[in-house]
């Protein structure tokens, strides 16, 4: 927003440029989202590959949850380039609806399902498919949707939940009813933000495991995660926010004995 | 496992079992009041009288009215306090119908103006009042007129994501705006006098007792039919999107659904039954004028559907002949001067000793005394707090 218009002819010249470029599922490049003068995002540059599964770590502020609104549509960025599908789609351009409808699914940090409805309503709504309005009015459920959810209850162990209101739900069987939303949306990236939050051990290591199926059948995924245990359990790359950009990347053990990663986050 | 789930995931019925009550007692009324009206002598205690009639009939048009609010309000999460506006419209239009059927018999005898023009010194028909001499096209700009500006407006408002109680002071702006827009004599409505001094409808004489009956008839089909409808669209999977929209919007969104699209219908619809609330009202009251428009009445319409139990459609319309009861009864007596203070005190009382209206609260009721299986089984709750 600051100097806009000394930047337009490098932001016209990039998408062409994208193409050549990358091969990445998801693709950030110097993304800067700026409120009231603080730098939410400075300068933030990362790539998701297809298939990948990523951890994000970082202290409170350090722009996670704003990277993850810039993903979605819901925060256009000053500056810098967001591309999804090897460069194809530049995201800034399109709102919420159009990049779910692409295939990013968002899991909220404050778990958020549909609470009037049952848990079985809360996955018909989410499950990919027609999403225009007059045509849902007439509407029909058909024997392969009936069957994909009933996997879905599987993968996400709430078969015997399935007619209880969203809002009657635990807290934990909430989070993985949102996770099971987002699969049936079946999207190509899982943009997962503290799934743990107010978990159990049991429950928490239960995610990690469910996210590691979801991985495995070929979704890439995203979680921003504060506990570290559930990290590990997860056992996939991890990349520590500090300050709106990337402070270190790599295995847990290398970016928790990075210096800088201590200062700032693991030693306080 | 499946077939568990197959047993289990049977979709709730069209109508419920208090659709059914609701349906036959309508039913029942429709019949009765003509039976008791034509078949019994005037002076048997169980006549009853044709300003009866009417006065029934317009409380199921009412019925209708809060019906409409109810889909929005209830399911939606959209406090519209314009609602009145569409019903307005709608009566507007069927009062265009009914000015065009008056043709010489006016007191000033010309055979295409109405005595309003007659009486501005008007020489013509001004381009808007063609072809209202037509039911067919009365009929269609019923739907048509409320349907056209929910449109017009929705997508605006929808569109730029105005909620909660901007969107209320919005709607509230419009049936104002329309209210002064109407009171002016160049608007071509008739001004504050509004259209009146119908003779008939479809050729036979509006005050005649059959026309009433018919009026009164079609007033209860026209409920039975509306309430139909909303419970067929809230059951749809287009119908769950709307109260998804209505508990958590942003979710609604980041799934793929356009939520502006699936508001935008659902008031459309609405505005339309709205109209044809006002279509059927007009002739039985016998005018329409702007008070019609009149911010309080819309205000009205959601103590109607406060009372009744908001998200339940049967609510609606049963608060909406609560209160509107309530009303003709106070207001001819010696309580006359307090009904608005009653009116005030009883949409106080209800939000916060009913909050969720008497049938909400006897949905509750009945849920509690079911045997208790862990499984919660009203499909559709009663909504959260009013936005």
């Amino acid at each position: 927003m600051t100097d806009t218009a000394t930047l337009e002819p490098l932001a016209e010249a990039a998408p062409a440029a994208k193409k050549e470029l990358t091969e990445a599922l998801l693709y950030l490049d110097a993304v800067t989202v700026t409120f009231d003068g603080f730098r939410a995002l400075n300068a933030l540059s990362f790539t998701v590959d297809p298939g990948e599964m990523r951890a994000v770590i970082g202290p409170n502020g350090a722009g996670k949850t704003t990277m993850m609104d810039v993903i979605t549509g819901k925060t256009r960025p000053d500056r810098g380039d967001v591309f999804f599908n090897g460069g194809t789609t530049d995201l800034t351009k399109l709102d919420e609806t159009q990049i779910a409808t692409l295939g990013i699914g968002r899991k909220f940090q404050k778990p958020t399902v549909f609470e009037s409805h049952t848990v079985l309503d809360n996955l018909r709504l989410a499950l990919k498919g027609q999403r225009r309005a007059l045509p849902n009015i007439f509407r029909r459920e058909s024997a392969a949707e009936r069957e994909r959810i009933d996997e879905i209850f599987e993968t996400i162990r709430l078969t015997e939940h399935r007619d209880r209101l969203g809002g009657a739900l635990s807290h934990g069987q909430k989070q993985w009813l949102e996770i099971g939303m987002l699969l049936a949306q079946d999207p190509k990236l899982l943009l997962v933000d503290e799934p743990v939050a107010g978990m159990t051990d049991a429950e928490t290591a239960q995610t990690a495991e469910l996210l590691r199926a979801i991985n495995a059948n070929g979704h890439s995924v995203v979680v921003v995660e504060h506990d570290m245990t559930f990290v590990r359990d997860l056992g996939v790359r991890v990349m520590c926010l500090h300050e709106g950009s990337v402070l270190a990347e790599g295995t847990l053990d290398q970016v928790s004995a990075n210096e800088r990663v201590i200062e700032v986050y693991l030693g306080r | 496992m499946n077939t568990k789930g197959l047993a289990m995931t049977r979709p709730p019925a069209l109508l419920g079992t208090s659709g059914i009550v609701f349906l036959i007692v309508l039913a029942v009324v429709a019949v009765l009041v003509p039976v008791l009206n034509l078949a019994v002598t005037p002076d048997s205690a169980v006549h009853v009288p044709t300003y009866v009639v009417s006065l029934l009939g317009k409380y199921l048009t009412y019925a209708l009215l809060a019906l409409s609010v109810d889909l929005i309000w209830g399911y939606v999460g959209i406090l519209s306090l314009g609602q009145g506006a569409f019903f307005a419209l709608g009566g507007y239009a069927m009062g265009m119908y009914l000015m065009r059927q008056i043709g010489t018999r006016g007191v000033y005898g010309d055979p295409v103006l109405p005595d309003f023009m007659v009486f501005l010194n008007w020489k013509e028909l001004p381009w808007f009042w063609y072809g209202f001499d037509m039911f067919p096209f009365a009929a269609l700009m019923v739907l048509l007129a409320p349907g056209l500006l929910a449109l017009v407006f929705g997508w605006f408002a929808f569109r730029s994501r105005v909620t909660g109680v901007y969107l209320s002071i919005i709607t509230q702006a419009m049936t104002f705006a329309l209210l002064l827009a109407f009171f002016r004599n160049d608007m071509g409505f008739g001004g504050n006098n509004g259209l009146t001094d119908f003779k008939d409808i479809l050729g036979f004489n509006i005050q005649a007792d059959g026309t009433r009956l018919v009026l009164f008839v079609l007033s209860a089909v026209a409920l039975g039919l509306g309430y139909v409808l909303c419970r067929f669209l809230v059951r749809s999977h287009f119908g769950k999107v709307l109260v998804a929209i209505r508990d958590a919007e942003t979710r609604v969104r980041f799934t793929g659904y356009r939520a502006e699209n699936y508001k935008l219908v659902a008031f459309v619809v609405s505005a339309m039954l709205a109209g044809i609330a006002g279509a059927l009202y007009v002739p039985q009251v016998g005018i329409i004028n702007p008070s019609e428009f009149s911010p309080a009445n819309s205000i009205e319409i959601i103590v109607w559907v406060a009372v009744g139990g908001r998200g339940t459609l049967v609510g609606a319309a049963l608060g909406a002949v609560l209160v509107n009861y309530a009303k003709t009864y106070f207001t001819s007596g010696i309580l006359a001067p307090y009904w608005l203070f009653m009116l005030g005190g009883l949409f106080v009382a209800v939000t916060l000793f009913l909050p969720k209206g008497i049938v909400g609260t006897y949905y509750d009721w009945r849920e509690k005394r079911r045997p208790h299986d862990d499984i919660p089984g009203a499909p559709i709750a009663a909504p959260g707090p009013a936005e």
